[in-house]
């Protein structure tokens, strides 16, 4: 013997329950499939509800005057053979009761391994897909989509995934993170923005004993400034030789009284920063900038000079060189180089320059190849003052001699000016002495 | 406020609207002194008389045409259709007459019908009784197609439909006519039609539907509220003309959208949804546009099993939100 569930009917297209007006039937009748059990009245129809079973009413759930939606139980009916109703329910209800509990939380446990497993190894494969809502979120608020955990199918990251982000903060900005990585910079300058082509060279195997010193802070901005000069402005170059016999001899007679008098020395740079500031004046197209589709001619002369400390070099700015006597602009070379030895400059000491005087000859050298300090159109390079056998007037003579090279963006100027620039600097240095060079 | 059924209020809505103004009145298919084979018009012949609540002959072109003539005539016949599946020999009325004679008479005429039927399935209806109809007509503009899912919607966008000065088809969903029940106010109010609701906010994902399906969506969200995922519902209520703007700002506030209808799939009103999201919120998408609709089978079947599987339900929707939900 087994039980079935007799439930409401669909009695009407809009019927979605019935009231029950009257059993037919009571408990312990036997009733025939299809024999009427109840009257019931719906919005649309009274109906008599037939018995979808052949067997003895068990128990009357509905209660006359009750309201029942369809599909829900009437009441219970005993029939021949195994119904599927409360025969599996009853007896399987006490028995398996106290092990239930325990076979649930063992199941719970399982699932919960499966879902941790799940999670471990988790499927990333939509990682690096993502929606055009994701990608313009991104970019519009600078997010770094690599640092987001994705939340969504196979680790998607979803748009509420990088709001959220944008809710916390943002992730942190590529370059910082950059930074952060690696040795801790040397320096306090700001980092300049990574670019290809100082990393270009990272597969470079190295051997035994090799030493690496970590790419950061200045040598960067150096490596940087250098790949970018070389690769873009094309270089040409030239040099003149300055008979500089008179102003060695004009500096000399200076140099101690001038130090003693001032607290710091009189450089012969200092002559030679004069004399390009001078020069400038006159041929401005050398004070320039190329700007693509146009030359940028400027008004102000602001020398940057070459200052190395250790295995950095600093470009510091000597403001309006052409407002500054000898004395002001020694000065100046005293006051910057000290601050770049002191790691003292500020930005506003090296923003600004127009043009670059490299004092090369301090390291010995008597001719060199300046790289332009880009965006400038010019470097010049003062050498080493040598003492050298000369002709003069047909004879021999000691004169003290120097090399000064220019590197020239050939975009910009061309020989013609470049040399007619050269041949300025060189007329003033060679006529440099105490008759017509006040150096206050 | 009194809770009255889904009926009850289309039944509210018509006896306020034939007291208010002389020119409504009722025409179809035992409308009259049997009240409607749904008991829609129930006590409206005993009130207003046989002049005003018109027993047809069994032609749907002639209550539809009728009704047209008399609309262009000034009065504001509301017909009905006993099944909107036997609105097909009126079909030539509405789209070729009703419809475009504002423009045709460069508005010198109008035809202010509104055309009630019984549409939907799941209820053992089989093919006449359960097709919706909409995709039919939903592309003739000087139409309009309001499908309201609750008894509030149905009384203030019947009365809105009766006074609109143009053809208004309305089609009521007839399982929703006695399961679905809410509070409605007796006092006299119409809503926009054209405009859409926010039956639910939330913030994960989107659902944009109409008629019962709303109902399952709203049966689907809550469950899905218990597991934390929060479901912003849309009730389209008008589906010709959609309301662009509150569907793109639905589709543009979670970024995952689901549409859900009855209909069959191809070439549904939720298809052109789609459209209007993908033209407009290409930015805003988190997730491929999704569509859960009746399979494009010609039609509901009677078998219970086999209706069952064309039918969508709270299970169907449940799950393909929760599948949106986790993408």
């Amino acid at each position: 013997m087994g039980v079935e569930k007799i439930n409401m009917p669909q009695l009407g297209e809009s019927v979605t329950e019935g009231t029950i007006s009257t059993w037919l039937v009571q408990v312990g009748d036997k009733v025939n499939k299809y024999d009427p059990i109840a009257e019931v009245m719906t919005d649309k129809v009274n109906a008599e509800v037939p018995s979808s079973f052949t067997g003895v009413i068990k128990e009357l759930v509905a209660q006359e005057g009750d309201t029942i939606a369809v599909g829900e139980l009437m009441c219970y009916i005993e029939v021949e053979g195994g119904g599927s109703a409360d025969v599996a329910e009853e007896p399987a209800k006490n028995e398996p009761a106290v092990e239930e509990p325990a076979a649930e939380e063992k199941n719970d446990q399982k699932i919960k391994e499966q879902k941790q497993e799940q999670h471990e190894n988790k499927d990333k494969t939509m990682k690096k897909r993502y929606s055009p809502a994701v990608m313009r979120l991104a970019q519009e608020n600078d997010i770094d989509l690599d640092q987001v955990e994705g939340t969504g199918k196979g680790g998607r990251i979803t748009r509420k995934d990088v709001e959220k982000v944008i809710a916390t903060g943002g992730t942190q900005a590529k370059q910082s993170q950059e930074t952060v990585q690696e040795a801790p910079a040397q320096s306090s300058e700001p980092a300049p923005s990574p670019a290809q082509p100082t990393s270009a060279s990272s597969n470079i195997k190295t051997q035994a004993g090799d030493k690496e010193i970590p790419v950061t802070g200045v040598r960067k901005a150096i490596a940087q400034n250098m790949v970018k000069s070389k690769t873009e402005i094309p270089h040409a170059w030239m040099m003149v030789e300055v008979d500089v016999t008179g102003l060695v001899e004009y500096r000399n007679t200076l140099k101690d009284k001038f130090k003693a008098e001032e607290g710091y020395s009189l450089t012969f740079f200092s002559f030679f920063v004069k004399a390009v500031a001078q020069a400038l004046k006159e041929y401005p197209q050398l004070n320039s900038t190329w700007a693509g589709d146009k030359i940028i001619q400027r008004k102000a002369i602001n020398l940057n000079i070459a200052v190395a400390k250790e295995d950095q070099l600093f470009v510091p700015v000597i403001k309006d060189a052409d407002d500054k006597s000898i004395k002001g602009i020694a000065k100046d070379i005293t006051d910057l180089a000290m601050k770049a030895r002191n790691g003292k400059l500020t930005s506003a000491d090296m923003e600004g320059g127009t043009f670059t005087v490299n004092n090369t000859g301090s390291f010995g050298s008597v001719q060199s190849m300046g790289v332009i300090n880009h965006p400038q159109a010019a470097i010049l390079q003062v050498e080493s003052i040598v003492k050298k056998p000369v002709i003069k007037d047909g004879m021999f003579a000691a004169r003290d001699m120097v090399n000064l090279c220019l590197s020239l963006d050939h975009r910009v100027l061309d020989g013609l000016v470049a040399g007619n620039f050269l041949a300025r600097v060189k007329e003033i240095l060679e006529n440099t002495n105490k008759d017509n060079t006040p150096i206050y | 406020m009194p809770v009255i059924s889904y009926i009850q209020a289309v039944t509210q809505a018509l006896r306020e609207e034939m007291q208010r103004d002389e020119k409504v009145f009722v025409l179809g298919e035992d409308v009259g002194k049997r009240g409607g084979v749904f008991r829609a018009t129930d006590g409206l012949y005993d009130e207003f008389g046989a002049d005003r609540v018109l027993d047809t002959p069994l032609a749907e072109s002639a209550i539809a045409g009728v009704g047209i003539g008399a609309a262009m005539y000034g009065m504001r016949p509301v017909a009905e259709m006993q099944f909107a599946d036997f609105i097909m020999p009126a079909v030539n009325q509405i789209i070729s007459e009703a419809a475009k004679i504002r423009y045709r008479s460069n508005n010198d005429w109008s035809c202010p019908i509104t055309i009630r039927a019984p549409y939907g399935g799941g209820v053992h209806g089989a093919l006449y009784h359960s097709q919706s109809v909409e995709a039919v007509f939903a592309n003739q503009p000087g139409l309009k197609i309001v499908m309201p899912s609750t008894p509030y919607d149905v009384k203030g966008l019947l009365k809105a439909a009766v006074r609109d000065p143009d053809p208004v088809l309305f089609f009521e969903h007839k399982r929703a006519y006695r399961l679905i029940k809410g509070e409605v106010p007796e006092e006299d109010y119409t809503l926009p039609i054209g405009k859409a609701d926010i039956k639910r906010e939330g913030s994960d994902i989107t659902v944009i539907t109409y008629g019962l399906a709303v109902h399952f969506a709203l049966q689907a969200a809550d469950k899905l509220a218990e597991e934390g995922i929060d479901v912003h519902i849309l009730d389209l209520r008008t589906v010709y003309p959609l309301d662009r703007e509150a569907i793109i700002e639905a589709a543009s506030k979670t970024g995952k959208v689901l549409l859900v209808s009855e209909d069959n799939k191809e070439g549904g009103i939720i298809s052109e949804v789609s459209a209007i999201i993908s033209e407009n919120c290409l930015f805003e998408l988190d997730a491929p546009v999704q569509r859960l609709a009746g399979p494009d089978v010609p039609a509901m079947p009677y078998s219970p099993t086999m209706e069952k599987y064309f039918m969508i339900n709270p299970d169907k929707v449940e799950k393909a939100m929760r599948e949106l939900a986790e993408f």
